[in-house]
């Protein structure tokens, strides 16, 4: 119990750390930052429910009031904002990939590759292009805002390959910290 | 050095918490629901005048927080132009100026202990489904405690990379910061259960 709240509470303080690593803004108002990376590594060494734990625990921080979102945001503004829709995603995100590294057991590098790939696109991009779609004006639409995603799509996939890579060395260092294989 | 409380003290610190998260919420609905800019602009400028209330000071200091918002707005404002919808984008720099400045004056006038108390209260009802308010008042405070940790470790280690090396310290401190910060964890959460834990 108390390894577990630890665990999470270091998690959530890890996404805080790499969102505030130097990122690129999107003229649609998205910045790209290394924010999920972090996602990706709550959900592939947390495991499913602690992993959106973690991700709950940082969004719910960053909600009071902390500089922890992206661009050194932070308060409730940024749920009301055109990015509102990957904020509600990056804790089912975690979900998805923590719960394909818990189930899937084989190599915990290739399988935290692929479920980060799955979590951090079809799943993340879901609900960030609705989140896009309701909040922008009537000009943009599914596919304008699908189309957008893909200025996206090389660096999470450059994060997944950082993700297992760190999560692979994680699990020779300190097998007893991947709570998701415990 | 995180905290975005203000220390120049104003008669809306003297406000609890509730009640001003209430406020809060409540001008981020109205936001949503306008759609011309001059009612945003008003409301705009009524969030300017309580600010101001608190003095120059006070005022001075939201003005900085505000400033990474402002590359934002120039980029809407810019694509928005090239979409031919100047209004629209007036229309969603306005809303997030509004909703990030009210924001911004809840947070500057609220201690985070405060917050943290209202979270407390708020979250009382999820002990019915195994969450337990005191539990996640740990974990609140922990995660922001993790933070200059973090990364107090990662200069750490990277003033150890330049002692031995020429190079600049790059990818290959990642992994020693982690560790660290994973043992950290494990010691930490060693000292809850040595003094009683959570139960």
């Amino acid at each position: 119990m108390e390894r577990n709240l630890s665990m999470i509470a270091l998690f959530a303080a890890l996404i805080a750390v790499l969102t505030l690593v130097p990122q690129v803004h999107l003229p649609f108002g998205v910045p790209i930052t290394a924010q999920g990376l972090g996602t990706m590594l709550c959900g592939t060494v947390l495991g499913a429910k602690r992993g959106a734990l973690a991700v709950l625990l940082y969004l719910a921080v960053a909600a009071m009031g902390l500089p922890i979102l992206s661009g050194g945001r932070g308060g409730l503004a940024p749920f009301f904002g055109p990015s509102a829709g990957f904020l509600i995603g990056f804790p089912v995100a975690a979900f998805v990939i923590g719960w394909i590294v818990e189930r899937w057991r084989a190599g915990i590098g290739t399988v935290s590759f692929v479920a980060s790939v799955f979590g951090a696109i079809p799943v993340l991009y879901a609900f960030g292009i609705t989140g896009l779609v309701l909040f922008a004006t009537k000009e943009t639409s599914f596919a304008t805002a699908t189309a957008a995603m893909a200025v996206f799509l090389p660096g999470d996939i450059l994060k997944a390959v950082l993700a297992a890579a760190i999560t692979r060395s994680l699990a020779r260092a300190r097998p007893q910290a991947i709570l998701s294989r415990a | 050095m995180l905290s975005l409380t203000s220390p120049i003290r104003t008669p809306f610190h003297r406000i609890p918490a509730g009640p001003k998260l209430l406020a809060l919420l409540l001008v981020a609905g109205v936001t949503m629901a306008l759609s011309n800019p001059l009612p945003l602009a008003g409301l705009l400028l009524a969030v300017a005048l309580l600010f101001a209330a608190g003095g120059a000071g006070f005022a001075r200091h939201g003005l900085r927080v505000m400033r990474p918002v402002l590359p934002l707005a120039v980029v809407l404002m810019a694509w928005h132009l090239w979409l031919n919808a100047p209004e629209a984008g007036l229309v969603m720099i306005l809303r997030m100026l509004v909703a990030m400045a009210a924001a911004n004056l809840v947070t500057m006038t609220t201690r985070l202990d405060q917050m943290i108390a209202v979270v407390q209260r708020i979250a009382a009802p999820l002990r019915h489904i195994g969450l337990r308010p005191e539990a996640l008042a740990l974990a609140i405070a922990l995660m922001i405690r993790f933070i200059p940790v973090m990364s107090t470790r990662v200069a750490q280690i990277g003033d150890a990379w330049r002692a031995r090396s020429r190079r600049r310290p790059g990818w290959r401190i990642v992994m020693p910061a982690a560790l660290a910060a994973l043992d950290d964890a494990e010691q930490v959460s060693e000292a809850l259960r040595a003094r009683g834990g959570l139960s």
